[in-house]
């Protein structure tokens, strides 16, 4: 039963999303332009760009996540249906964690694809694309979740983007540093798998934290 | 029991007010009193430094203001988490005073190591593991004081920051421990602030004279803050309006 209503609600924000394709694919979009500024601020030197692609990536993928988060719960709440889903008997842990797989989806999963592309603008080996996107892969859910808190917290606020990124962006810092580290340790011929795990260990955690607390948080925000 | 009703007594913001408006001012007179000792042993007795010379002595300052941002933000987290769990308004109003004095805390903690970094490593910044984790804290500090600043409704603002100072006190160590894996990864400062020469007898008096007066200070400066929101917020009281009626006449 909990699990129909987690897939139910992640359809229905995908296609939601279907119907405004332009606008999901802003996420990418933006994380590509933005990346492709740094060659442009630092010089086009290929050992410069190729020592501080993944943590540009990781940085540029974590802005990218933020930036769709105030969306996250604003339409359902502006047309009262949030208010009717948290109403019904349906547990809201599993409402709130629909919404993140489907925010994960719609941008962590571009940001993933569109690493590779990045990651030969930036001149990176192929190993080091290999572990880059392994390390998005585990990290982008953590932030989906990770922002669902914030998207939760700051619901209905007049400056609601920027607090979101003020409140959850220290909090993604240990995926950062993990994430852009696990390609730092092949570049240096070494194995990524301790910062792999650390990240998977980071994802469970959220897994099991982050929805009860969004949940939380949501019944503040509408109480 | 009868203890249990007096303590619960001082959880009504009326009484308090009273009772901190009397604590005031011997908090204030131990936190300047302390601070006072605390200096004149820091800067006029405790020997200058063999390696650092005289610019060691801004420790007095730096190491406890460093220990009570810390502490003062799982105080914060602890007194905003009740205040949300059992409802308590009091709680509540005390966690929201006490973000202003551990963000500032914090601060001086920051900047007082740039002051001491500069002579002793050449440098005012050094991506060194506490230094980061404790910028890191300031942003925590901030994300906290910006939210329940932003939300209107007392009530919400309370309980949103409460589960934000939750969140955020669960992920400090794990945010510590990341930052402390990647300075060891990158080894960009080669200091060792771990290994602590031998400290003399009274430099350790004049630290902990000066934590005591932080201490104090911390608790007054917190109770002042502390009423002024009791006031705001219980202006529509009974004893606020007597209190004011007193006050104007």
């Amino acid at each position: 039963m909990s699990g129909g209503v987690f897939t139910l609600v992640a359809g229905r924000d995908l296609r939601l999303a279907g119907r405004r394709r332009f606008e999901a694919l802003l996420p990418v979009v933006f994380f590509i332009v933005a990346a492709s500024l740094f060659p442009l601020g630092v010089g086009p030197e290929p050992q410069v760009l190729r020592q501080i692609a993944p943590g540009v990536v990781w940085v540029c993928a974590l802005l990218a996540a933020m930036l769709s988060l105030n969306t996250l719960f604003a339409s359902d709440f502006q047309d009262g249906s949030l208010e009717q889903m948290l109403l019904s008997r349906h547990s809201a842990v599993f409402i709130v964690a629909g919404k993140a797989l489907a925010h994960w989806i719609l941008t962590g999963l571009p940001l993933i694809l569109a690493a590779p592309v990045l990651g030969v603008l930036f001149d990176m080996h192929a190993n080091s694309i290999l572990t880059l996107v392994a390390g998005l892969m585990l990290g982008t859910p953590v932030l989906s979740l990770l922002g669902g808190i914030g998207a939760a917290l700051t619901l209905g606020l007049r400056s609601g983007g920027v607090l979101i990124l003020l409140i959850v962006l220290p909090l993604c810092i240990p995926v950062l540093i993990f994430g852009a580290g696990a390609v730092g340790m092949v570049d240096m011929g070494l194995s990524a798998s301790g910062h792999l795990s650390l990240l998977g260990a980071l994802l469970l955690l959220s897994l099991v934290a982050a929805p009860p607390a969004a949940a939380a948080a949501l019944r503040i925000s509408m109480s | 029991m009868n203890r249990s009703i007096r303590l619960n007594m001082f959880a009504a913001p009326s009484s308090f007010y009273a009772l901190s408006g009397f604590l005031l001012p011997w908090l204030w007179l131990i936190a300047i009193g302390f601070a006072v000792a605390g200096l004149y042993i820091g800067f006029f007795v405790a020997p200058t430094d063999a390696t650092q010379g005289d610019s060691y002595r801004i420790i007095f300052v730096h190491v406890p203001a460093a220990w009570m941002s810390m502490i003062l933000y799982l105080v914060m987290a602890g007194w905003a988490v009740f205040g949300w769990a059992a409802n308590a308004r009091l709680a509540s109003m005390v966690a929201r005073a006490l973000a202003p004095t551990g963000a500032m805390f914090t601060f001086l903690a920051l900047w007082t190591g740039a002051l001491w970094g500069k002579p002793t490593w050449g440098t005012w910044w050094v991506w060194d593991a506490r230094l980061t984790s404790e910028l890191i804290l300031l942003f925590l500090y901030l994300g906290f004081m910006a939210l329940v600043e932003s939300i209107d409704d007392v009530r919400r603002a309370d309980h949103a920051g409460a589960l934000l100072a939750l969140v955020g006190a669960i992920n400090v160590p794990i945010i510590y421990f990341s930052v402390k894996w990647w300075n060891t990864l990158h080894q960009g400062a080669t200091i060792s602030m771990t290994a602590a020469p031998k400290m003399a007898a009274t430099m350790l008096q004049a630290m902990l004279l000066m934590t005591v007066a932080f201490w104090a200070y911390s608790f007054a400066v917190v109770f002042m803050r502390t009423r002024a929101i009791i006031l705001e917020r219980e202006r529509q009281a009974q004893w606020v309006r007597d209190l004011a009626a007193k006050e104007a006449a």
